[in-house]
């Protein structure tokens, strides 16, 4: 006989909810277990008088987001387009904005 | 109790043998709808975490950094400004940072050259990030040419390779003694690339940067908030692609909440019909869609956040890494801490799992309330 509609159903959203349960347990050993390693960078990051994440190498001024400047992105002409592609996933930093908008 | 949990499994059977009944659309729709939440949940998870990780790794970042500006431009500062500004009350230390870039045109790669303060390698050598040692296959020991600013050939045998677990801060990093770094770069020794202040009140950071503005108006002090700052804003729902996904994602939810709620195919009319004719109330015609709009739904939430779970913390973010990577050739390869904000888990599950079920439920009650004879017509 033929298992009904409603037993499946509730079957996969049980194993869903659990697989949902494991992974949440995952994320609260997993965060505890990355703190020896994230200490290390952070002394790593004192040492060295760092700035910054090495999250994009293709620019200046997304490899050091922090250390930017206003006309960087916008190489040498003013009229320029930025044309690096990581540019388009992060913001300026926030002192540069606050202070553009003060000067205008 | 039982009586109840059993007329609620028939629903549910009848429910999800009339979903059956239309396979293709339906699982079309499931489909759909599971990928715009794995892509929401994927970004929120990415982000949150990116951020988290940034704000403990960054704690220990310098309290003040001083630049020297001209014409919107970062330039290398004179080493005298140290002195100026070390006689600011409140100021501990001043100490020139010396760092830059090096383009590989060979990799065409970019590198980040730094001189320690602490244990600087000795001239003639340096250590490297490892993501330059998987590009380069360098190890310790062996040796690394770079062309100076002059045109002129250096060599430098590598001392060690940085620890691959700090790729997220070290992966392009080139340590180099003072000496070599000079040669390389051809900065004077009278100049530095920026100053790192220490200084005894952090609750002064605000008044020391005004002060150094004042004193030397071509300078940029940038404090240690602000740099924190940056990284919260990264990857913040209002920038750049994030707000271009998120405003892709809702759109088409928008587009599948509006057709469910603009009403009924005439096959669903009919079979609300048909139901109201064979002696189904109201009232377990809307339990039944209120199944059907949960069991897509809810379905779809929990795949869509279990995968794009794994996708973040299991498999390092794959489908985002071309995004990230755009032109570079050296990306480092490291792996998120699982750290997870419940709240976005709520409010994915609030805008889409509620709204969906609601206008899954609204369209049939106007339906379910008509007499079945003119819903049949």
């Amino acid at each position: 006989m033929a298992a009904r509609h409603s037993s499946t159903y509730l079957a996969v959203t049980g194993g869903l909810l659990s697989l949902l349960v494991v992974l949440v347990v995952h994320a609260h050993y997993g965060e505890k277990a990355a703190g020896p390693a994230l200490a290390g960078m952070a002394r790593l990051v004192g040492s060295l008088e760092l700035t910054d994440l090495c999250l994009f190498t293709e620019a200046s001024y997304t490899r050091h987001l922090a250390m930017t400047d206003l006309t960087t992105p916008f190489q040498d002409s003013p009229f320029a387009f930025e044309h690096f592609p990581t540019g388009a996933l992060v913001s300026p930093p926030e002192q540069i904005v606050r202070d553009h908008v003060q000067r205008h | 109790m039982s009586n109840v949990i059993e007329r609620q499994r028939h629903i549910i059977d009848f429910t999800l043998s009339s979903l059956l009944r239309r396979k293709g659309k339906n699982s079309a729709l499931l489909a759909v709808y599971t990928l715009i939440i794995f892509i929401l949940a994927s970004v929120l998870f990415f982000s949150h975490a990116l951020r988290s990780e940034a704000g403990l790794v960054l704690r220990d970042t310098p309290e003040i950094i001083v630049q020297r500006t001209m014409t919107g431009r970062y330039q290398p500062i004179p080493l005298a400004y140290a002195g100026k500004i070390g006689d600011i009350r409140g100021v501990i230390s001043v100490r020139p940072r010396l760092w830059g870039y090096y383009y590989d045109a060979n990799f065409l790669a970019n590198y980040t050259l730094v001189v320690p303060g602490e244990n600087p390698p000795e001239p003639g050598t340096i250590d490297i990030g490892s993501g330059i040692s998987k590009l380069r296959e360098a190890y310790p020991g062996d040796t690394i040419g770079f062309t100076g600013f002059d045109g002129k050939p250096r060599d430098y045998v590598i001392r060690k390779v940085v620890s691959d677990e700090s790729q997220l801060v070290s992966a392009d990093l080139i340590l180099i003694s003072e000496a070599d770094y000079r040669s390389l770069s051809g900065i004077p020794a009278n100049q530095a690339i920026d100053l790192v202040l220490k200084v005894r009140n952090p609750k002064e950071y605000t008044t020391i940067a005004e002060k150094i503005r004042r004193l030397l108006p071509d300078t940029r002090p940038i404090i240690r908030n602000e740099i924190l700052r940056t990284y919260d804003a990264v990857f913040s729902w209002r920038s750049g692609l994030v707000i271009v996904i998120f405003s892709a994602a809702a759109l088409a939810f928008v587009i599948f909440a509006w057709d469910k709620a603009t009403g009924l195919s005439a096959e669903e009319r009919k079979e609300i019909g048909i139901l109201k004719a064979i002696g189904w109330e109201t009232s377990d015609i809307l339990q039944m869609k209120f199944w059907e709009g949960l069991a897509v739904s809810l379905t779809a939430f929990l795949l869509g956040v279990i995968l794009a779970y794994c996708h973040v913390f299991f498999a390092s973010s794959f489908i985002f890494a071309p995004v990230l990577k755009g032109w570079s050739t050296l990306y480092p390869q490291f792996k998120l801490a699982p750290i997870i904000n419940f709240g976005h888990v709520a409010a994915i599950f609030f805008l889409t799992v509620v709204p969906y079920t609601i206008t899954t439920i609204i369209p049939s009650w106007r339906a379910a309330t008509i007499d079945p004879d003119a819903v049949m017509r």
